[in-house]
């Protein structure tokens, strides 16, 4: 008998609409994925009741786990849906099982599996990520830096702003506004930088305003759910300490 | 007064570059991308970026940079362009480390460096395995910081869809269509600047993200602007195949001492080490490329019977691995399952790379007046095969020149494109909501996702590796036969919002005109060169075809002319790498 891969997908048709459930079926192959299952389904969009219906819209692009594109909650976990192989989804949830395909509730839906992830964007604007070199021209060599240094900062820079770890946050709402932990663990790596350690303090004012480092609970959920496995939870206890220093400073020199 | 304003299509680093340039200069930007440009597909580049810093006591140099580049390029790339890159190499590198690229380090806490193919010098600056994501990410945020001083205004996901012409020919702005809500927009400007990377779907399946089809070079070919040397593909040794994708696994796994080998007689060979004993496992792509199609297709060494090789780290230490070359040791993990720190990979050559593209002056203008490329959708810096690591630069750069280029084009502009009128605004938006309709009601028999699926299969089995004229031929009767099918072809989606299969649908046309840009540009050269290789034509062949292709569209098809290289710096010599480069003789 031939094998299938059974989807259970969301779908919403665009934003003011309210969504609905469509079950896929389409033939087994080793070593498939969740996007190279969807691009199947694309090819022939009927669904499991013989109806024809429209492709699935989601977003991807990478398809190697680097650019945060194709994030989405499968079987109730945030996670990209790229480096989601069937094999390894069916070994847990046995063969032919209905594999739960959601947008991130955090965030609002385009379409289907699609969501505007704009706000990550925005937090990083309110935290001043970035180094303010006087200008991109050439002018010497750069800062020395450390080896050791380097190892922990390179980690955190390979945040691709995907939205696992709002995803899977319950302080980020819209009521909390919190920046949620990836743009909190950024300021670590720009206040570490020798150039950005200059200007650290307009970074740390950001953690201090409404909807920053006050608003995070302490529930840890975030660390288990970054795929990069940037340890977020050891990043904001860090920037914790770093703002509590700088607050009695400032208090002092008041 | 009004002021004038610049759009950037393209958030990769030649896009963020130029934008970058051109805020500082204290004129206005519109960066129109189809994602948010911190996913653009810059991200994925993995080995390292070059530039001679000389920090390894090996004497490197500039001038050894532009030699080893222009003759990886087989002597095909205009040579002052090139010349001038590698001398800003440096000073443009030491910028993005101010940035705050994380870029590893030595013990002394300078950048460190590794070797990459074609030279033999350490010049490859890197952040372990992922030094292309550091680089976007940190062009990402020095732009976001000219977005939070209102200098830079974002349009993502949105897609250029033509530039806006003025009957004087001059470029004054374009056309992009709101991928969401699918409005299509006007967007005025005094120049625009198109950055918008690679076309590896074209082939299908390549090592590219799935947006690089090419499309906006392929819309303003079809409204003038030439395509140059697009016969040159860049086929990367090294690549794990898969249904959805080709994954890269980067050179620097060699560079930092991988090897390749099959069996032979059951015991292992190492056949690029014997075959290219001057440079070993680090010969450049288009010479590994064929070993592995000769080891595979023609010997039939494959491992297990399969067309696939081993490309070896296991006898590196572990901590080594992880430290240099985590970013592709987990691609392999996740996507294979193997761990390549115990396990030999298994690879075999995928397309990875356009040396060829829009055709450009040195300053990047293309031959529409305010209308620029930069970055791989330009042809300038690589000739006919790319050494690796010299990509990142090359985007880099080329925004460096494009951004500062087009600055200075608008504020000698006579008339701003705000002052000149609708009517060429009105012309073009009327063109783009009408192919818009007309492609939305499509309701035939042929679906665009196999469509582009059966392309892809033909350009791979045709226009790759080795390419013989009968195949060449066949190939474009097959991509007109297609562009006829094309016409028959059923939009599955009905949806009026975030519609991607409208888009994709227009995106296949284009890719079918810039197929057969690639296919007729190989058929016409009769000669093997660089990535172009033509076993009835084995010899690179100067006299008749030391020549930049210039590829011009009309309704029947592109019509090609040729243009003279630029060899003013160094003569042009045999390449080959099974022995020590020769050293250079400059010309004049
Ligand atoms: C897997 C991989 C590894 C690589 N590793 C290396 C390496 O180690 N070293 C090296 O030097 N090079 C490497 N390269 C090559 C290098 O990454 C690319 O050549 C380079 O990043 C291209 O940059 P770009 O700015 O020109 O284009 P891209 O980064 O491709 O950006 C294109 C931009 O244009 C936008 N765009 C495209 N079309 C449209 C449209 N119609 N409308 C609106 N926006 C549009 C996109 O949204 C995107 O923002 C690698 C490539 C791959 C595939």
């Amino acid at each position: 008998m031939d094998k299938f891969i059974h989807f259970k997908i969301k779908r919403q048709d665009k934003p003011d609409t309210s969504p609905r459930w469509e079950e896929f079926k389409i033939p087994y192959k080793p070593n498939m994925n969740v996007v190279s299952s969807l691009m199947e389904i694309r090819k022939n969009p009927v669904n499991t009741k013989g109806e024809k219906s429209n492709p699935v819209v989601w977003e991807c692009n990478c398809l190697e786990e680097v650019c945060g594109a194709c994030t989405m909650r499968i079987n109730g976990v945030p996670r990209q849906a790229c480096s989601a192989l069937i094999d390894k989804i069916y070994e847990k949830t046995g063969f032919g099982t209905p594999i739960v395909l959601e947008p991130l509730t955090k965030f609002p839906v385009v379409r289907d599996l699609m969501v505007d992830r704009t706000i990550m964007f925005e937090n990083l604007k309110k935290v001043k990520a970035w180094v303010p070199v006087d200008g991109s021209w050439a002018i010497d060599r750069g800062p020395r830096f450390t080896d050791r240094e380097h190892r922990w900062a390179y980690q955190i820079s390979r945040c691709m702003t995907c939205g696992c770890c709002m995803e899977a946050c319950p302080n980020v709402n819209s009521k909390s506004g919190f920046i949620g932990p990836s743009a909190i663990s950024q300021v670590r790596l720009f206040n570490v930088h020798p150039i950005g350690s200059m200007h650290k303090e307009m970074r740390l004012d950001a953690l201090m305003e409404k909807g920053g480092l006050q608003e995070c609970g302490n529930s840890q959920n975030c660390k288990e759910f970054c795929p990069k496995e940037i340890p977020l939870t050891v990043n904001i206890a860090a920037m914790n300490k770093e703002t509590i220093k700088y607050a009695i400073k400032k208090w002092l020199n008041k | 007064m009004s002021q004038p304003k610049i759009i950037v299509v393209g958030g990769g680093l030649a896009g963020l570059m130029a934008t970058m340039k051109i805020a500082e200069k204290g004129i206005k930007v519109d960066l129109i991308s189809l994602v948010p440009v911190k996913r653009s597909h810059s991200v994925c580049a993995q080995g390292g970026v070059n530039a001679a810093l000389d920090t390894k006591g090996e004497g490197d140099s500039t001038w050894e940079h532009f030699d080893d580049t222009i003759y990886g390029g087989d002597f095909l790339a205009n040579q002052t362009p090139v010349k001038n890159m590698c001398e800003s190499a440096p000073g443009l590198i030491y910028t993005m480390d101010r940035m705050g690229v994380m870029f590893s380090r030595t013990p002394e806490g300078l950048m460190d460096l590794r070797r990459f193919g074609g030279t033999k010098n350490r010049r490859t600056a890197f952040s372990g395995a992922t030094t292309g994501q550091q680089l976007l990410y940190a062009c990402d945020e020095q732009v976001r910081k000219h977005e939070a001083a209102g200098m830079v205004t974002k349009y993502e996901n949105f897609e250029f869809l033509s530039a806006v012409i003025d009957d004087q020919g001059t470029c004054r702005g374009c056309i992009a269509q709101d991928l969401n809500t699918m409005e299509i927009h006007k967007f005025v400007g005094d120049a625009v600047i198109l950055a918008t990377g690679g076309g590896g779907m074209i082939f299908g399946k390549s090592t590219n993200s799935v947006i690089c089809t090419a499309n906006a070079a392929s819309a303003v070919y079809q409204q003038g602007v030439y395509m140059s040397n697009m016969e040159f593909i860049q086929i990367h040794p090294t690549a794990m195949l898969g249904d959805d994708k080709t994954r890269l696994m980067s050179e620097s796994a060699r560079g930092d001492g991988g090897r390749v080998w099959t069996y032979k007689d059951g015991k292992p060979w190492y056949f690029l080490e014997d075959w290219y004993p001057a440079y070993g496992n680090l010969v450049p792509r288009d010479i590994a490329a064929r070993a592995i199609y000769k080891v595979c297709i023609e010997m039939g060494l494959g491992v297990d019977g399969k067309n696939q090789v081993y490309l070896d780290l296991s006898h590196l230490p572990s901590e080594f691995l992880n430290r240099r070359l985590g970013g592709i040791i987990e691609i392999y993990e996740k996507f294979h399952g193997d761990d390549p720190r115990k396990v030999p990979m298994k690879i075999f050559p995928g397309v990875h790379y356009f040396m060829g593209g829009m055709h450009t002056d040195w300053n990047h203008m293309t031959a529409i007046p305010g209308l620029f490329a930069s970055g791989e959708c330009d042809y300038m810096y690589h000739g006919a095969n790319r050494l690796g690591a010299n990509s990142l630069l090359s985007a880099l750069y080329s925004g460096t020149v494009s951004g500062p280029a087009a600055a200075k084009y608008v504020t000698g502009l006579k008339k701003l494109s705000s002052e000149v009128g609708s009517k060429p605004f009105d012309q073009e938006y009327k063109r783009q909501v009408e192919w818009d309709e007309k492609v939305k009601k499509m309701h035939g028999k042929e679906n665009p996702f196999q469509l582009h699926e059966e392309m892809g299969k033909a350009m791979l089995k045709n226009v790759a590796i080795v390419r013989y004229n009968k195949n060449l031929k066949e190939n474009d009767n097959i991509l007109q036969e297609m562009m006829e099918r094309w016409k028959n072809i059923n939009v599955v989606d009905n949806n009026a919002y975030g519609n991607q299969t409208v888009m994709y649908t227009k995106q296949l046309w284009n890719m079918m005109e810039m197929a057969r840009v690639i296919t007729l540009g190989a058929l016409n050269r009769n000669e093997s060169r660089g990535s172009h290789y033509k076993p009835e034509f084995p010899d690179r062949n100067d006299p008749d075809f030391l020549k930049t292709t210039k590829a011009k569209w009309t309704p029947k098809g592109p019509k090609f002319e040729w243009e003279e290289v630029d060899i003013s710096w160094i003569k042009p010599r045999k390449r080959v790498y099974n022995v020590d480069k020769e050293v250079s003789k400059k010309n004049g």
